[in-house]
Order: structure tokens, then sequence, then C-alpha cells
């Protein structure tokens, strides 16, 4: 079926199956920044915003995007390709290792600063909760987000 | 009087917490790994894996598959022009016979593991690819298995090969066992049982392959070793020149990347129908099929005196091979040369032995065999001190290996080792004690040392190469053949660079594993990237500013020794300086290269034979202390970590930030394995093949770990430097069961310390008629 819905901004038109996942359908359509971890909902790898809501792709039909709005981790970059500052922050922690589960990390994290800037450490280790990191042991991503929001916020 | 050694902050790059240069791409979204490459006209591959765990395949029927349309190609055992994959020793001497394993590339007959691969598929879309695998027909008549290294052993054991289920033995010994038990006060015995680990990275097996011009099979695969392109053209009966292997940026290793993945599978695939093929596996076939880290059965019984100075030590470990040898005889060997711990015991024998079973494969898993190890040698050094009533803090410190001190296997240590003052860092690091929040909760703490090696055996004649250039514009390149997995391999090559030609780190750029293209630098596994890349890129580096500075020299008018680079120019002592570009057109006019390929070989040796104790076996040892903070809730047996402190000697950190990266990841990896990851095998069905069964930790299941850094200046890596991939994944089991038998008198000696696991322990001590705790059931 034909399907419309908006990446990051633009209205974009889709050829789906019933069946087909949101993951699926962005990363054939070029979206490769959105990562498959694990396919069930349970790694947040390909974690996009959804009408601004971080959901895990790979659970999401994707005939239910139609007429909906979902970003990618490209799509926090601003006019002119600059990073966000949140993405600054996990960069100048070091909060990036092998990188794989970055994107999903990036958007859980924005979604989180947007809704709730004023917060604590345990706070966004909660928000956090939902994407797995191999590599860094999660200091470092906790720290630059608690970071970031001192900077803006504090 | 305990040796302090110190290093001199003298660098302007090195030693500072640069960013990462690849971290920019990563958080933007950019990197391209290797599923996410695509190319035109592009067939997706997969495997069919075998569902029994033990059997012999009476039929394959592919004509069904074959003809579905969108199929390209099916490819059984007898497609394969040589169907045997050999483990050996990538790039290096290929003198070590006995280490050598073989595996079927495609089943021939028997099945030996649940997961092994029968057949192969490529199709033009992967959903086709999938739809192809099932229709093709598979006749199986499972036979008896086996699936415990234990029963293995026995004589009447179903033989999962025909040369019988030992695999390797390994045996050390020094001094004379008997006289060193005799001599001693306290005898304490253990066992401790391990259990199988996956190593759980995020990215899953995957690559993309086409033939490229020239007849080249080119394959862009995440690996933690290109070298395997030598594999893949023995496979297809190719010189080994027709085969590139391409590793961009790695989405985690752990070594579970170490060994062949999919990488021969594109090149036959792709081979076969002269087409690109990208194959990208599932998370429930990697978990299916991805070799795990080794259970090991280690029994442990430990002599000391009243002092609690160690006498005496007899171990027997018994390790898990799964189907097919892999790098198990070199993870058993890794386990028996640390089995006794960074401490001074005149007297130690260990037996080591490793079997196959029918279980899932085993073999490289960051750690390799030291990291089992730890449990045992550091739960014993708690009970001799409980036995002697002495701070175990003491009894290491009393025991702790010095420079001078000779090993069971016979090397001798020739650096400095800091274990007092990273014991004494980690337990400061801890700070005040926490108070029990409830009355069900008790609250304990434990320390756990470790000793990991770095590089590779001295036998194997390890060597890095790199080449480094000049652009004309004063920019510089780098080109190496070393994947990075992520812990920032490539970018401590570029800082080590920016130091010594004194460019800012914004004008190197690095190229990095490419089999053709980039001069090989070895595998990236045995914590040897920064020891083996770090030295030839230092040495590649050093040699290309005195190529520089002799013509700087003449434009200066200048002695070359009394130039200096830094800010992309070369200056006297007097303040006189020209631009790099000026220099480098004067290099273009005299003929001086710009550019120089420089070649680190590591201190090499015999072979040595362990039980003989004849000498060095690595080329130096890491050391780390770890002190952690717990509750356990009595009632339901969870353990929680409080607060987690991870001291390491890395010598010289080379990015602190890196540095303390590769701390706390892999001290969390190692919480993981001691509390909650757990690959659950029945009779070798896998019941674990999902990350929402396969429970690897989540931000909530770990505290922040604390990391210290101790810079001895003392290793043998580049100005000073020791790994730091693998070291902190070893004490944290044993850490958290020392701490947890402080909070509550019970000792944990079976890995995951579940719930359950805990729970049932604390049943046994708290009993109604007070005995002594009865030992754990091992059986599940």
């Amino acid at each position: 079926m034909k399907i419309e819905f908006i990446v990051n901004g633009q209205p974009r038109e889709f050829d789906v199956a019933a069946s087909e996942t949101l993951l699926k359908v962005l990363r054939e359509a070029g979206c490769w920044e959105v990562k498959e971890g694990c396919g069930e909902g349970v790694c947040g790898s390909c974690t996009v915003l959804f009408d601004d809501q971080p959901v895990s792709s790979c659970l999401v039909l994707a005939p239910l995007a139609r007429g909906h709005s979902v970003i990618t981790v490209r799509g926090l970059q601003e006019n002119g390709g600059s990073l966000h500052p949140l993405q600054e922050a996990l960069i100048r922690h070091g909060a990036v290792q092998c990188g794989f589960c970055t994107p999903g990390i990036v958007l859980t994290a924005f979604a989180f600063v947007e809704r709730t800037p004023d917060v604590d450490r345990e706070a966004i280790r909660e928000a956090l909760a939902g994407n797995l990191c191999r590599c860094t042991g999660y200091a470092k991503i906790v720290d630059a987000i608690e970071a970031y929001v001192k900077g803006v916020y504090g | 009087m305990t040796e302090v050694v110190q290093v001199a902050k003298e660098f302007r790059v090195v030693g500072q917490p640069v960013a990462r240069h690849d971290a920019r791409d990563k958080v933007a979204g950019q990197t391209l790994y290797a599923g996410d490459w695509t190319m035109p006209g592009m067939l997706h591959g997969a495997v069919l894996q075998s569902p029994y765990p033990s059997a012999r395949i009476c039929r394959i029927e592919t004509s069904r598959a074959s003809r579905m349309r969108g199929v390209a190609v099916v490819l059984t055992a007898g497609d394969v022009p040589r169907n045997t994959l050999w483990t050996d020793l990538p790039g290096q001497t290929m003198v070590v016979g006995p280490l050598r394993s073989r595996l079927n590339v495609l089943a021939e007959g028997r099945i030996r593991y649940q997961g092994e691969p029968v057949a192969l598929v490529a199709a033009e879309t992967e959903a086709r690819a999938r739809d192809a695998l099932e229709a093709i027909e598979v006749e199986y008549e499972p036979l008896p298995g086996v699936f415990d290294p234990e029963e293995a052993l026995r004589p009447d054991a179903p033989r999962v090969h025909d040369e019988g289920n030992l695999l390797a033995q390994w045996r050390i010994s020094s001094g004379d066992l008997a006289a060193g038990f005799a001599r001693a006060d306290v005898v304490v015995e253990g066992e401790y049982q391990t259990h199988f680990v996956d190593a759980g990275f995020l990215e899953p097996e995957s690559g993309v392959a086409w033939v490229d011009a020239d007849g080249v099979v080119t394959i862009r695969v995440s690996t933690q070793v290109i070298e395997h392109f030598r594999d893949v053209a023995e496979v297809l009966g190719l010189p080994h020149n027709r085969v590139r292997v391409i590793a961009p940026y790695v989405g985690g290793g752990f070594g579970g990347k170490e060994d062949v993945t999919v990488e021969v599978y594109l090149g036959l695939l792709t081979w076969k129908t002269k087409r690109p093929v990208r194959m990208v596996w599932t998370r429930q076939e990697s978990l299916l099929a991805r070799t795990k880290r080794h259970p090991f059965r280690m029994r442990y019984r430990t002599g000391a005196l009243r002092t609690g100075e160690l006498v005496a030590q007899q171990i027997d470990l018994l390790s898990d091979a799964g189907a097919y040898a892999y790098m198990s005889a070199l993870v058993a060997l890794y386990a028996s040369v640390t089995a006794a711990g960074p401490y001074r015991v005149p007297n130690v024998e260990v037996n080591a032995r490793v079997a196959y079973t029918n279980n899932c494969p085993t073999s490289a898993m960051r750690g390799f065999g030291a990291m089992q190890v730890v449990l045992g040698y550091e739960s014993q050094i708690d009970r001799v001190a409980r036995a002697v009533g002495l701070d175990p803090k003491r009894v290491r410190e009393t025991n702790a290996l010095r420079r001078g001190d000779t090993l069971p296997v016979g090397q001798v240590i020739e650096r400095h080792v800091a274990l007092p003052e990273l014991l004494e860092r980690a337990w400061q690091a801890l700070g005040d004690p926490t108070l029990p929040r409830a009355p069900s909760v008790r609250v304990g703490r434990g320390v756990a040392c470790n000793m990991q090696p770095y590089g590779r055996l001295v036998w194997l004649h390890d060597w890095a190469s790199a080449w480094i250039g000049f652009e004309m514009d004063g920019t510089v390149v780098i080109r190496t053949g070393v994947p990075d997995l992520g812990a920032g391999q490539a970018s401590s090559l570029c800082q080590i660079t920016s130091e010594v030609l004194g460019v800012p780190m914004e004008h190197v750029t690095i190229h990095i594993a490419d089999s053709a293209l980039t001069p090989l630098a070895g595998t990236t596994t045995g914590t040897r990237q920064l020891y083996m890349s770090g030295n030839a890129v230092l040495v590649t580096a050093r040699n290309l500013r005195q190529q520089v500075l002799e013509v700087a020299a003449q434009v200066l008018n200048a002695a070359p020794d009394a130039l200096t680079m830094a800010e992309g120019e070369v200056r006297t002592a007097e303040g006189r300086a020209v631009r790099l570009p000026e220099i480098l057109r004067h290099c273009a006019k005299l003929g001086v290269p710009r550019t120089h390929l420089g070649v680190y070989h590591a201190p090499s040796g015999e072979v040595v034979d362990l039980s003989k104790g004849t000498g060095k076996v690595f080329p130096d040892y890491a050391f780390g202390a770890h002190a952690a903070e717990v509750e356990v809730d009595t009632e339901t047996g969870k353990i929680r970590v409080l607060k987690y402190a991870a001291a390491h000697d890395v010598g010289r950190a080379i990015n602190p930030q890196s540095v303390e990266g590769q701390i706390q990841g892999a001290t969390v990896q190692g919480l993981g394995f001691a509390l909650m990851e757990e690959v659950i095998l029945e009779q070798g069905i896998n019941l674990t093949t999902s990350f929402s069964t396969y429970l690897i930790p989540g931000v909530l299941d770990v505290p922040d770990v604390e990391p210290v850094i101790v810079e001895s200046g003392e290793g043998a890596g580049p100005l000073g430097a020791r790994g730091i991939g693998e070291p902190p994944i070893g004490p944290p089991a044993a850490a958290v069961a020392n701490a947890v038998e402080n909070a509550t008198g019970i000792r944990l000696t079976t890995t995951p310390f579940t719930p359950e696991r805990v729970a049932r322990a604390l049943g046994a001590v708290t009993g109604e008629d007070g005995r002594e705790p009865v030992p754990e059931d091992h059986s599940r």
C-alpha cells in the first residue's frame, strides 16, 4: 500500500506491505542511521521519535505511520548541518564508543531533555532504561546528558 | 617498602582527553556500518542453521528452493571448493601446529551443535532468501550427544570428533607441591563454576561482498581480523591476493568477531553469483550460533602460612570447547598461565583440560580464559584471609607479585607491578560505607585483583606495520590495517602521530583496516592493538619526523636535533620557524620521501614447554584491583551493586577518556557476567536466543563505575602504555562474591549470581539447625 508520512520534516511517500515494520521501511528508504540490534523492542538501537515520542521502530508497523511525523537522529541537526548541543556533549564526554547504540541514545536523551529538563542522574538513568549499550558502561552517557542539562538550564 | 613508579607528563596531545575523531560521525548517524552498505544489483544472503545439536544429515534437497523466483543460488557443502576453515593465528609464523583447529564451512554429513551452518542462499530480497531457507528440505537423524565436559571425558561418552573428546591439556608445575602443603598452616579448598556468555555486541554479524575489478573478491565486513582474507581465499580456492577484506567501524566485537563470521559465506555467494551480496544476521541467529565464552569448572586447593603468605596452590581446570576447537586450546593456555593470580606462590601445579561437547562452540571473548580464573584465585585469597584471621587486602599485599618475581610458568616479571597502590586507591574510592536501607538488606564490601596478558604469545613473532605520509599542505595521512571496534583504536594512533609530528589532531586523517590498501597490523584482539600498532605508528612517525627534520635543518641552517615540530611548523631553539608546506616542497625538490612505512616487531622468543616452566610466554601483563560495595536482599536474593571502583595501571594513558571508557565498559560487562547474563543450553538446545532472555546489563542494573587510572610508565606499548581492553573484565565476579560473603557470610561459587541462586544459598546458611552451608547444586 502507498502511504505518506513525514521524515525529518519532509513529507515522503512509501510503498509498504501491511506486515513491514517502520524500521525496515526507513532503512530501505536510505535512513541507515536507524539501526537494528534485536528486532524485538529490547535494545533501543532502532529508536526514532514518532510525533516527538521515542519509540522502537522495530515494533511499529509501517502503515501506522501514515500521516505522522518521524524523526531520526539526522533530523536533529540544525540548519547548516551543525550538531545539536546534546550531541556535542556526548562527543565531549566520551560517551560514544562503537556508536551502534548512539542514534537511539541521542533520540531518547533528546526527547527526555525536551520534556523534563529539570533532572537528576537517577531520572536520566530511568529515561535511558530502554536503550542498551554494550561498550560504555553508561556512566559517560549519563555524564553527558547531565552536563548538557546543567549547561542549558543550570 | 612499596616501589612507586610515576610517569612524567611531558606531552602536548598524548595524555589529553581529546574527543575521538570517529565520535562526530557516529553521533550524527553518518557512520556506515557493515550492514548499512549497499551496492547496485545486490543480492541478500542467508544461512540455514541446524535445529539439532547432534545429528546425521541423511539427505538435503535444494531443488525446490533453487527454483523459487528471485533465488539466485543455493549452496551446500558439496558446492564449496574447499570446505574447511582452519583456525590458525592469522598473519603470524604458522609454526603452531598443535594449536590449529578446523571446522567445516558448511556441515558435511554430521551436525555437532545447534546452529551449525548447513546451507547458504542468495536471493533478490531478504524475505525471499528466508523463504528459500524454509524450502530447503533436510532430513536429519538425531544422534546421542554429550553436553557436559566432565561427561565428555568418560570413555563411554559419545564422540564429538573421531579423535576423542579431549581437545587439549596443559600442565604447569613449579616448586614442590607436597613440600609446600606440608609447610602450610592452613589449607583452603574451593570449587567454582562459570557459565556460557555471549559477546552481545549490538551490531550483529554483517557485511557486503562483491567481485571488484581484476576478479578480486572484496568483502566489507564487521570483523576484528581483516587477515581472514587468507581463510576466505583458501575456501574459495583462490590465490590470497584475490581476496580483500575491509573492516568499517565495527559495532562492537569483544572477541566474538575474532574468528571468521559471515565473510566466508559472503565470499562464496558473491563468487558463485558474480553479484554483490549482503548478509546481516538476526539477533536470534547470532545468539544461537556465535561462539561463546568458555564455562570453566575450577578446583582450587591453597596452602598458606599464618602470616597469610601463600606457599602452595593446586589448580584443576576443565573448560567446555563446545563442538569445534576454534581458540579453545589457547583460551585454556591463558587460563593456565594466570591461574595462580598476580601472586608469588612458590609451589604450584595447574592441570587444565578442555573437552569437546555438542554445545555451541566457545572461543575468544574479552578476558580469554584469564578472566574466568579470577573467580577462583580471588575467592581463594579471601578464604585464606578468613582462615588466618587477616584483612583480605593485607593478604593480597603480602603476596603481590613484584618486578623480578617468577610466575609458575617460568616467566620473570620484568616490569613494575602496582598492585598494592591499585588496591588502596580502589578501596579508598568507595568512600564512606552505605547503611542498609531495610532490615532484610545486608551491605558488604569486597576486593579482587587480577592479571591479564596483553599482546600475543611471544613465539608467535607478532608484528604490526603502519604508513604515514605528509600531504603537500602539511596535513598527515596514516594508513594501517587496524580494525577499530569502537574502543578508539584509530583515534589513539592519530594522537600519537599528532604528538610526534607536531601537527594538530584535526590535520591527521587515518585510513584503517583494508587488507589490500593498508599495511597489515594484525588482529584487534588480545589487548594487543594499542601495544602493537601504537608502537608501529610511533616508530613510523619518528622516522618520518627525522626525514623531514633533516631537510628542515638545511632550510633553517641548524642541526636536526636542535629543531622541534609543533603547530604545523618546524622551529629552532632561537624561535626561527618554517611552516611545514615549505619544508615539504624542499623535500620534493631534493627527492627526500615525505612518507614512511614502519614495522614494529614484538620481542619474540622460543616455544615454551609450559610443564617445564621454561620462560617467557607473554610480552607483559596488565594488573588491576577492583573494590565493590553490594547490598544483598536476604528475602529475594537480589544483589545490587551500590558502589564500584576499578583501578588499573595502564602504564601511560594515551587518551585518559578512552581509558576510562574501557575500564567502565569492561567492568560493566564483568558485572553482567557476574549477575545476570547467561546462555542457557538444555541438552545443547539454546533457550536464550533473544535479548529478552539473554540479559545484558541496562543502565538501571549497574552503578556508575569509578575508574582509577594509575600510570607507572612501565608498559611495553608506545610511550610506556599497557593495554586496557580486556583487563577490567576480570575482577568483577570475584569482587562481588567477596562482597557478598562480607555482607552475608555465604560464599557464592557458581556464576551468574542470580537472585534464585543467592536465595538458595542464603536458605542453606540460615537453616534452622545452624548447619554449615551445603555446597550448591550445580545442576539446573
